[in-house]
C-alpha cells in the first residue's frame, strides 16, 4: 500500500466520523455579520444552486448520516481534484 | 470564513476575482516547474484532509465556532505556491458542490484563505527560527521548535485571512473598515488558536512518521 494512501484514509476517517459532531454555532465571519447587521445582505443572493448546500446529501433524512456522506464524497473529490491539477503540473518523468 | 454572495459590492468581488484569477494562474505556473510527478498525490491528501478538516467546526467563546483552514499547513509541506493550488481546488469544491462559499466572492475567499493563508503562514514558519528575543534562541535548538513555529504560522494564517476578510467588508462599505478589522480580527485570534495547535499537531506526526516531509526545517539550532 503506498504510504500517501493512508493519509487519504485519515482525511476519510476525518470526514466521516468527526464532522457529524461539528459545532453547529455559526463561524467568525457569520457571527460577526450578524453582530454588525449585514448578515442580511446574503439572504437570496445565491448565485449557484450546489447540489449539497450545507454538506449534506439530499435524499438522507438521518442529519449525521447525510453530513458523513457528503464528507466522504467531498473529500473523495478534493483529492481527486488536486492529485488531478498536481498531474497536470508536475514534471513529465523522462524515463522509468 | 467563506463569505457568501450579497456581502461584497461588485467592485470588490470583481476586483478579487481578477487579482485571484492572476495569482492562481502564477502560482500554478511556479509549481509547474517545480513539482515531481511523485508529489502529484501529496497534492491530493493535503487537499483530501483539508477539504474534511474544514467540515469540523470546533466550539470559541461567545456560541461561536470556527474551523481549520489549512493554507499555512499545506505551504509548510509543499511550498506556498502549492499550497495556493491545494486550496483552491478545495474552495472550487465547496462553492461549487457545498454551497459555501459564493461563486462571486471565490476570488476573495482565494485570496484569503489560500492566498494570504499559504503565503502569510509560510513565511511566519521561515521567519520564526530567526526570532531571537528573550533568549528564545535556546529554545528553537531544542525539540518543540517545530510545534512552536507551526502554531504561530497557523495562527498569522487564519488572523491575516480574517483581517483581508474584514478589509474586503470594509470596501465594500458593510461596515467602517476598522471596526470590521476589530470584530473579525478579535474573534479568528480565537479561532487561530485551534489552527496553530492542528497545524502543529500535525505537523509534529509527520516529522515523526515521514520525517523527509519537514526535514527543510532549520531550527537555527546548527544541528542541519
Amino acid at each position: 500500500m503506498k504510504r500517501w494512501l493512508w493519509g487519504l484514509v485519515i482525511a476519510v476517517a476525518v470526514a466521516v466520523f468527526l464532522s457529524p459532531l461539528a459545532s453547529r454555532w455559526p463561524d467568525g465571519l457569520e457571527k460577526v455579520a450578524a453582530r454588525k447587521g449585514f448578515l442580511y445582505r446574503a439572504e437570496g443572493k445565491q448565485v449557484l444552486n450546489a447540489p449539497m448546500p450545507d454538506y449534506a446529501m439530499p435524499g438522507l433524512r438521518n442529519a449525521p448520516v447525510s453530513t458523513a456522506t457528503a464528507g466522504f464524497l467531498g473529500t473523495i473529490a478534493a483529492f481527486g481534484l488536486a492529485f488531478g491539477a498536481g498531474r497536470l503540473l508536475a514534471r513529465r518523468r523522462k524515463s522509468r | 470564513m467563506h463569505i457568501p454572495d450579497g456581502f461584497l459590492d461588485a467592485k470588490v468581488w470583481a476586483a478579487a476575482d481578477v487579482v485571484a484569477v492572476a495569482v492562481v494562474g502564477a502560482c500554478a505556473r511556479k509549481v509547474k516547474g517545480n513539482l515531481g510527478e511523485r508529489q502529484a498525490p501529496l497534492l491530493g491528501v493535503t487537499a483530501a484532509f483539508v477539504f474534511a478538516a474544514q467540515m469540523v467546526n470546533f466550539p470559541v467563546a461567545g456560541g461561536t465556532s470556527g474551523h481549520f483552514v489549512g493554507g499555512a499547513l499545506i505551504a509548510i509541506l509543499l511550498g506556498p505556491a502549492a499550497g495556493v493550488i491545494v486550496m483552491t481546488c478545495v474552495l472550487l469544491l465547496q462553492c461549487f458542490i457545498f454551497a459555501d462559499g459564493g461563486l462571486l466572492a471565490l476570488g476573495a475567499n482565494i485570496l484569503n484563505m489560500g492566498v494570504v493563508g499559504s503565503f502569510l503562514g509560510y513565511g511566519v514558519f521561515a521567519f520564526m527560527p530567526r526570532v531571537h528575543l528573550w533568549g528564545l534562541r535556546r529554545m528553537w535548538a531544542g525539540k518543540g521548535s517545530l510545534a512552536v513555529a507551526a502554531f504561530a504560522a497557523g495562527w498569522f494564517s487564519v488572523v491575516g485571512a480574517a483581517c483581508f476578510c474584514a478589509l474586503e467588508l470594509g470596501l465594500s462599505g458593510r461596515y467602517p473598515l476598522w471596526g470590521a478589522m476589530a470584530a473579525m480580527g478579535s474573534v479568528h485570534a480565537l479561532i487561530g488558536v485551534g489552527e496553530g495547535i492542528i497545524t502543529a499537531m500535525v505537523l509534529n506526526f509527520l516529522a515523526r512518521v515521514r520525517p523527509e516531509l519537514t526535514a527543510g526545517f532549520d531550527a537555527g539550532g546548527g544541528a542541519e
